[in-house]
């Protein structure tokens, strides 16, 4: 692609990322949550691949799905972690800990410290995504035949 | 941890765990992959069979997701709202039928998948398919019913879709994706109806408030047709052979599998969420796909060269005697509950009794594809000189599927054939007019690839396949020399938790 286009996409890639974690991070309070900011954040492998070619982005598939699988992994782990009451269990909220401030009552803008387990859990949910769709991206360049830009 | 209480999650979340960290294991080392899928699939057999005793033996098991404690399903208003599993006799013995072929298919999958071909996704994808069938057989709430039905239906097209190398694989897996999605959709638009009408989702609160209006009806319609898409019933039977052809041997028998807690599904909605709606006409319904799927496939079968997917058509056709005989209980269960639940009964017992005969006979299939190295029956031949316990398994298989006594699938059978005489005495012809056809097939396949004289030198079985295709054939033999034994212990309560326990069910659940 031209210098143009390479430019850009070096600027939006780590913008596309950062959106991305910010969908995902407030996942429990605004819309969206882990698989809808992993998608935006893997659009950033898409525009990779757009701009840089099946070359950039060639080395990225193993990598992405590790991450796959580790996210897969760690969501199951996180419901477990409430096995002690039943599987889901909210462990974390309201301990006072990591994302366990108190939910503060009445109307209130939402506070990023609340949540418990849910945000680790968009995290997870998150990674995968990432990590699938990016796969995927990565997948459809290294077999969709010789057009390399 | 009280491992008891928390059984019917683990059975779940165990085998996803295993499947999420299966490729990772499989980065690290092949035994280290093998040693944990044999530890998974121990787990989570022992998960199943610990729940299913418990449901046998106790009652219904409730368990809530993320409550304080696993039998607290109501909200403080008074109705659920979390996501609830509950298992009775029925999802528990799909859960055992799911669990005995997926134990069937990995020790099968040992020796038949190569290791260059991708076998640690083969495995991984069987393992999510063997979770994703767990999940639909104990779940109690529709949405996620619809997840998991999702959950088999990705698994399935990966599974389908294995043989990338070939131009048929892929192919059969689009074919199948169509379908499945389709299907999906039709489900989850019948959930919004439902949502939109009533605001619940649980399967057992929607059940109470149900009363019958048009929105109701189409919501029906559209489950009815979505999961009939996924069992392969008739007229949305396509991707059935298509499957079957080209999915490795393995995958075939969990896909039999799936389209069994499919139709299991399609039980639980019209029994457990629709059966407070008595209407005659759905269950006349199921009693014509059924009758329409048994016979149109036992003919297509006929005119079938490639064994695969002639064995393929016999497991649809099966299908039709499953909807025959739920569809004819459905029908008769409210004036005469005498025949109704025999019916029940048989279409019931039958799920088990396919599951063993036609997983053994895709086995075989498998096995002869491997050692011979083709399935078309113009070209295969004089088998049996080498293949001996192959050969043997397949007829057996065959003769089983025929509804031959002593072998299990007369048992079942005979029960459908009673059970749908009273209704009308020409299902019953119908269905015997298509179990004579598929003798015939099968005499015919049989002839034609293990008899005659010696063709070539095939390559030996390898030993874990044929005592894998060993169990289900002990299976089969066992469940056809005791079928009294089974039907009394595991299939009675099943048939009857569907009619006579649907006040128990929503009880357990909702407490009222």
């Amino acid at each position: 692609m031209s210098v143009v286009v390479r430019t850009i996409a070096r600027i939006l890639v780590p913008v596309a990322l950062l959106f991305g974690g910010y969908v995902i991070l407030h996942g429990h309070l605004t819309p969206g949550g882990g698989f809808q900011g992993g998608a935006v954040a893997a659009s950033a492998v898409a525009l990779l691949l757009v701009a840089f070619g099946t070359s950039a982005v060639k080395g990225l598939k193993s990598p992405l799905s590790v991450l796959e699988d580790l996210g897969g992994v760690a969501f199951v782990v996180l419901g477990f972690l409430g096995i002690g009451y039943t599987f889901f269990f909210n462990v974390l909220a309201g301990s006072g800990g990591l994302f366990g401030a108190p939910v503060a009552p009445g109307p209130n803008p939402g506070y990023l410290n609340t949540g418990g387990t849910l945000p680790p859990m968009n995290w997870a949910v998150g990674f995968k995504v990432i990590g699938g769709l990016g796969a995927v991206v990565v997948l459809f360049a290294l077999f969709g035949g010789g057009d390399d830009r | 941890m009280n491992l008891t209480v928390h059984a019917p999650i683990l059975a779940i979340a165990v085998p996803l765990l295993g499947a999420f960290a299966l490729p990772l294991w499989g980065k690290l080392g092949r035994s280290l992959r093998d040693l944990w899928l044999l530890l998974v699939a121990a787990a989570t057999a022992a998960l199943v069979a610990l729940v299913a005793v418990q449901v046998y033996t106790t009652g219904i098991q409730v368990y809530t997701l993320g409550a304080a404690w696993p039998r607290d399903t109501l909200a403080p208003g008074g109705f659920p709202i979390r996501i609830i599993l509950a298992v009775d006799a029925l999802g528990a013995f799909m859960g055992l039928i799911a669990t005995l072929v997926a134990l069937v298919g990995f020790a099968y999958a040992a020796r038949y998948l190569a290791e260059e071909e991708g076998k640690t996704l083969a495995l991984t994808l069987g393992t999510l398919l063997w979770a994703g069938m767990l999940g639909m057989a104990f779940t109690g709430d529709l949405f996620n019913l619809f997840v998991f039905f999702e959950v088999t239906s990705i698994a399935a097209c990966g599974l389908v879709g294995y043989r990338t190398w070939t131009s048929r694989g892929p192919e059969a897996a689009f074919k199948t994706m169509v379908l499945y999605t389709v299907g999906g959709l039709f489900f989850l638009l019948a959930i919004a109806l439902l949502y939109g009408e009533y605001g619940a989702l649980n399967l057992a609160h929607l059940a109470r408030l149900l009363r019958g209006s048009t929105v109701d009806r189409v919501a029906l319609a559209l489950l009815l047709g979505g999961l009939l898409m996924k069992v392969g019933a008739v007229p949305v039977h396509m991707w059935a052979p298509d499957a079957y052809g080209e999915a490795p041997a393995h995958g075939v028998v969990l896909l039999v599998a799936n389209t069994q807690v499919s139709l299991y599904a399609l039980f639980r909605i019209l029994f457990t969420l629709y059966g407070g709606l008595s209407d005659p006409g759905v269950g006349w319904l199921v009693v014509g796909m059924g009758a329409l799927t048994l016979l149109v496939a036992s003919l297509m079968a006929v005119v079938q060269m490639d064994l695969g997917r002639l064995v393929a058509f016999g497991a649809v056709s099966q299908i039709g005697f499953m909807l025959l005989g739920v569809g004819v209980g459905l029908t008769t269960v409210a004036s005469r509950p005498g025949y109704g639940l025999l019916a029940l009964r048989g279409g019931i017992f039958h799920m088990l009794n396919d599951a063993l005969a036609i997983g053994l006979l895709f086995l075989a299939v498998g096995a002869v594809e491997r050692a011979a190295g083709g399935r078309n029956l113009g070209s295969l031949g004089g088998l049996g000189h080498n293949l001996k316990w192959t050969s043997g398994f397949f007829f057996l298989g065959a003769l089983a599927l025929a509804g031959i006594p002593p072998l299990n699938g007369f048992a079942s059978k005979l029960m459908i054939y009673q059970g749908s005489f009273l209704l009308s005495p020409i299902l019953s012809a119908l269905a015997i007019l298509a179990s004579i056809l598929l003798l015939a097939v099968f005499v015919r396949a049989f002839q034609g690839a293990f008899l005659g004289p010696r063709l070539g030198k095939p390559d030996p079985v390898p030993v874990p396949m044929l005592i894998a295709m060993g169990a289900l054939a002990l299976g089969v033999l066992f469940l056809g020399l005791f079928p009294d034994l089974v039907v009394r212990h595991l299939v009675t309560p099943a048939a009857d938790a569907l009619w006579t326990g649907r006040e128990v069910y929503l009880q357990a659940v909702l407490g009222r």
